[in-house]
């Protein structure tokens, strides 16, 4: 008996869906802008957490060492960073890998090479790159290399912390970032539950158009369950097939958009990434679409029950 | 078999659409409701249905109370009655085959029941031949005759329609009339609402009149109304 039931509560939605085809059409377009929006959220938060990501990954604390310093000491130093739990790599540059490097990144001025063979000495000192696990420990890290905590305070062989000179322009972009993702997801939220409502009320639509129907059906003794469910099923139709045209056509914006985002910001294609969570995304909008479709076709529907 | 007992209802607006009003109909009846337009006759009819309900008195459908019932008792009392309208009600995304087929449906028929007695009904009002036709391809006669097949098809005690014949032409309200009798030899009983008094008198059937709400006359000689 149930099973009957249930088997003709769901032939009838399709045939809903079906007879009803431009209707149906309507909402299933309105769900895919919905879904879109859905989908963007997924993408945008991935992009957003890749870029603090990046950044955060992009800035490291060196310590340039007076040219007079022991390489010794400075590998001391170096093994004492290491022990640190917040320090995630200690990078040592020697005195000739530097100068090395400071030749290569001048190969082309010929005046400032000159000056170094003049000199005839190596002016540069050793350099320590120390990147963190959270750009927020740089702080306290740099307080760590203060003289009187790392060198007993008798011989200062750190020239230069560059940490402070970025220190500003570090904190300025976490928190624009910050701000940016906030604003963000919270555009795309707003957004996202707009076009809800909007579906809500397409369907809301169709269905009062359906008024007659669900009276006449109430008249011949129909149960609420019984009326109700076709257009649950309807519902539901519109919502699994919106996802599955959204996520089709997540694939070609997403392949168009990769090359971008990838430039952009920093290193993420959101084509890889759709591919590599294609399951996660394709759960959350079929689901989606399922749940706004279904929902709104029940609660639509209760209005016109009374009877 | 129904019984209305000082029935009367108020709509907020404050016009009274029912004053008092008492009679009953015996099983196997056939009877007339006449009345101009605004005398009642639709507020008495839904009522028999739970679609109405009143503001004082209380209508007894097989010695139940109808405006006790609450929930799926208002639904197998829905199923034991079948109902007729003036605007035939079909449901215009389904076949003619579907809509006769819905109402045995809500009322739990197996597939093989349905199978056997819609092209039944279908048959006693003559509209075979349209059994798959939607309800925009019919004619309003063949419209009524649909929503009398979906009204008989749960073979009902009681079948109520309301002004059936209002947007009929002479010759269809004839025919739809002689089906209606036809149910009614079947041991239905019948109520019909109406401001014809050409069909009242061509049934020879007793007829309750209505006025502003009020029974003015119950006779079982039509003859005498005009």
């Amino acid at each position: 008996m149930l099973f009957t039931k249930l088997k003709r509560v769901i032939r009838s939605g399709f045939l809903n869906f079906w007879r009803n085809a431009f209707l149906s059409t309507t909402s299933i377009l309105v769900m895919v802008i919905t879904l879109s929006f859905i989908g963007s959220i997924i993408f945008l938060s991935a992009i957003l957490a890749a870029s603090l990501d990046g950044v955060s990954r992009q800035v490291d604390l060196s310590v340039t060492f007076i040219p007079e310093a022991p390489s010794s000491e400075v590998l001391a130093l170096k093994e004492d960073l290491e022990a640190r739990p917040d320090v995630s790599s200690v990078k040592y540059t020697s005195r000739e890998e530097a100068l090395e490097g400071f030749r290569d990144r001048h190969a082309s001025d010929r005046i400032i090479l000159q000056t170094i063979d003049e000199l005839g000495r190596n002016p540069l000192g050793a350099n320590l790159t120390i990147q963190a696990y959270d750009p927020e420990s740089y702080q306290d890290i740099a307080a760590f290399l203060e003289p009187e905590h790392a060198l007993g305070a008798d011989e200062n062989i750190i020239y230069r912390i560059n940490f402070r000179d970025n220190e500003l322009a570090i904190e300025r972009l976490t928190s624009l970032i910050g701000a940016v993702e906030r604003f963000g997801l919270a555009l795309t939220v707003a957004l996202a539950f707009v076009s809800v409502l909007i579906t809500f009320n397409t369907v809301r639509l169709i269905i009062y158009t359906a008024r007659d129907e669900i009276a006449v059906m109430r008249l011949v003794g129909a149960s609420t369950r019984y009326i109700r469910g076709p257009f649950v099923i309807s519902g539901i139709l519109y919502g699994l097939i919106a996802a599955l045209i959204t996520l089709a056509l997540f694939y070609p914006m997403t392949f168009w958009l990769g090359e971008v985002t990838e430039h952009f910001f920093i290193g993420i294609n959101v084509f890889t990434y759709y591919l590599e969570n294609f399951v996660q995304i394709f759960l959350i909008t079929v689901l989606s679409g399922i749940f706004i479709g279904g929902i709104s076709s029940y609660m639509a529907v209760k209005r016109y029950l009374k009877i | 078999m129904i019984y209305f007992e000082e029935v009367s209802k108020m709509y907020p607006d404050e016009s009274l659409a029912l004053d008092g009003v008492t009679f009953s109909v015996e099983p196997n009846e056939f009877i007339s409701v006449v009345g101009h337009s605004g005398a009642g006759k639709t507020t008495l009819l839904k009522m028999i249905v739970a679609e109405e309900h009143p503001t004082s008195g209380s209508v007894l459908v097989s010695s139940e109370e109808v405006h006790k019932l609450r929930g799926e008792a208002i639904n197998r009392l829905r199923r034991r009655v079948g109902v007729v309208f003036q605007d035939f009600r079909l449901l215009p995304h389904k076949t003619v085959y579907e809509n006769v087929a819905f109402a045995m449906e809500v009322a739990g028929r197996t597939e093989k029941e349905i199978c056997s007695d819609v092209p039944h009904a279908l048959d006693l009002v003559g509209i075979t031949r349209k059994t798959w036709s939607f309800p925009c391809e019919l004619s309003g006669g063949e419209q009524q005759r649909v929503a009398i097949a979906r009204a008989i098809v749960n073979q009902p005690e009681i079948v109520i329609a309301d002004e059936p014949t209002g947007n009929l032409d002479p010759e269809n309200t004839y025919e739809i009339v002689q089906i209606l009798k036809r149910i009614n030899s079947l041991d239905t009983t019948v109520i019909i609402a109406t401001h014809n008094t050409g069909i009242v008198e061509a049934l020879k059937n007793r007829v309750v009149v209505l006025d502003s709400g009020k029974v003015v006359r119950d006779t079982s000689n039509p003859s005498l109304l005009v």
